[in-house]
């Protein structure tokens, strides 16, 4: 188990370098999601109740 | 060696126009889609069979009626060479075929374009307290579905008991990687707060031909739009619609290489599941991925240790098999992906959906947001928006937070022109420049109009002929229709 643990994140750390076509993340970005949350809650539909119950999907396929 | 695998996808996309009085989907579906101002010909949408007379280049030229089409509804061929239409109460975008899983990745990413603009171009028609809503999810979350299916194309000789021996075990585990996330459940699925497929919970066969009641893990549709010989059309509807572009691109690659190596005789099992069903959802509500699946000849194994057996083996075979750029970075992205599902999940949030979604809702979860307030399933459904400043995705890539594969550059171009190694690039650029004389379309053939007393079909039978390479030239010299028609062969 141990000797899992130590493993993973050297793989993990090699990974951005193997991964072709992709752009760079911002690591540190991911670390806070409290910017992100109330960013979000800036476009989220004021009156959620109201959005998603009028959201009803028939027919299809 | 197996067949190339041709790969397309159909998106049908949730549809609202909100405080629209007498909101119909299915109108709003055609209203939308007539509101596409993008390089496209109206077409009737012939389901004609095709006789299969072709020439070296993959096409060959018949005189004759235009036989029956359907009518009455929205039709349109695009410059892309993608099919946009109304599919009873969606707008559905059918991607042109592709002759590898990135551009088929691609053009899966240029359809939600089309979407978004379509409903910008809609929203403009519209009264001004209405909002026209365009979704690319698969879930109402009242217990309607709507499909993102997938289509591969393979060997006629590939016995089809075979696809669902070797296939069903895949198609179910492959659900951790394919998945776009959901709050709650349905169909009188047991309760969870969050699970990971918008779909799983809609499936209820193993095997059938249905697609919107009892839904089957492997579809049986045969309908393989090419040489009937020679090829069927896998139609996989067992997959969520994904606005990832990595998992897009995961999601088409790996199951391309699975079909590759099932018709190369290249699996060593079938790794059967005692309840391949029952396993569909239990794969799908468990966040933990710890959920332990019984096999049909004993033991047990997760869905995670599953698929690594399947990367094991496909790794194997495509050292042999598949020495290419695009087969190289599927591998890399499987495996990668599988490897943060194991050790670090919450890691996936920049590639996978449902993992994306997970951590935004368990940030509100945090907040003391309950699971069944109506706030999570607006954040679930508003992750799904075509519309660039609304889609909650959008803000995450915006944000540097998920990653992308294509540009916005691109995309566009995409959107406007075709792939061009398959007949795609023959329907779009037929689109691009005779648009008035195109009068029917299907997968494999064209119907033109040019004046004379018959129409004329040129039928594309063969998926991979029709390429840039094999008709830009006729393409280019030809002025209108009929001298298109002449230099292919007809008069």
């Amino acid at each position: 188990m141990a000797e899992q643990e130590q493993r993973r994140p050297q793989r993990r750390e090699q990974e951005p370098t193997e991964q072709a076509e992709v752009e760079p993340v911002d690591r540190e970005a991911t670390e806070a999601i409290d910017e992100l949350l109330d960013e979000i809650d800036s476009v989220l539909e004021e009156n959620a109740e109201e959005f998603v119950k009028n959201y009803v999907q028939k027919g299809g396929e | 060696m197996a067949t190339k695998k041709v790969i397309g996808t159909e998106t049908e996309f949730g549809i609202s126009i909100r405080r629209q009085p007498d909101f119909n989907p299915s109108l709003a579906s055609g209203f939308v889609i007539n509101a596409y101002e993008g390089v496209r010909a109206r077409v009737q949408w012939s389901f004609e069979e095709e006789s299969p007379g072709r020439d070296a280049r993959g096409f060959g030229f018949e005189s004759g009626g235009a036989g029956d089409y359907e009518s009455g509804v929205v039709n349109m061929v695009l410059s892309n060479g993608a099919r946009l239409y109304v599919d009873h109460a969606h707008p559905e975008y059918s991607s042109p075929e592709a002759a590898d899983p990135r551009t088929a990745a691609l053009y899966d990413k240029a359809g939600e374009r089309v979407l978004a603009l379509a409903a910008a171009s809609a929203q403009e028609r519209v009264g001004p307290d209405e909002v026209v809503g365009i979704y690319k999810n698969n879930s109402d979350g009242k217990g309607n579905s709507y499909g993102a299916h997938e289509n591969y194309l393979i060997a006629r000789q590939i016995p089809f008991g075979d696809i669902i021996e070797f296939m069903t075990t895949f198609m179910v585990t492959r659900q951790i990687l394919t998945g776009a996330g959901k709050v709650g459940s349905e169909n009188d699925r047991p309760d969870v707060a969050y699970q990971i497929t918008q779909r799983a919970d809609f499936f209820e066969e193993e095997v059938g031909l249905e697609t919107t009641l009892k839904r089957p893990i492997i579809n049986t549709r045969d309908e393989p739009h090419a040489d009937p010989e020679k090829y069927r059309r896998l139609h996989v509807i067992i997959g969520d619609a994904t606005m990832s572009e990595v998992q897009t691109f995961i999601k088409l690659g790996i199951t391309e290489l699975v079909l590759s190596a099932l018709e190369d005789s290249a699996l060593p099992d079938s790794l059967q599941l005692a309840d391949p069903v029952g396993s569909c959802w239990m794969v799908s509500h468990d966040v933990s991925l710890g959920e332990p699946l019984r096999l049909a000849h004993g033991g047990t194994a997760t869905a995670l240790e599953l698929q690594q057996q399947y990367l094991e083996w496909i790794t194997k075979y495509a050292e042999s098999e598949r020495d290419d750029d695009v087969t190289r970075a599927v591998l890399v992205e499987w495996g990668a992906a599988l490897d943060l599902l194991e050790s670090n999940p919450m890691g996936a949030a920049d590639r996978l959906d449902w993992v994306a979604k997970y951590a935004l809702l368990q940030g509100y979860a945090d907040r003391g947001v309950g699971w069944d307030d109506s706030k999570m399933a607006a954040v679930d459904l508003q992750y799904h928006d075509v519309n660039p400043e609304r889609s909650l995705y959008q803000k995450l890539v915006g944000a540097r937070r998920m990653r992308t594969m294509f540009t916005p550059e691109e995309v566009d171009n995409a959107v406007r022109n075709p792939p061009d190694a398959t007949r795609a690039y023959f329907r779009g650029r037929c689109v691009q420049r005779y648009p008035e004389s195109l009068v029917a379309a299907n997968w494999d053939s064209l119907v033109f109009d040019t004046g004379h007393e018959l129409l004329k079909r040129v039928p594309m039978m063969e998926p991979l002929r029709g390429t840039r390479e094999l008709t830009e030239e006729i393409l280019d010299q030809a002025l209108d229709a009929a001298e298109l028609l002449t230099a292919l062969g007809g008069s």
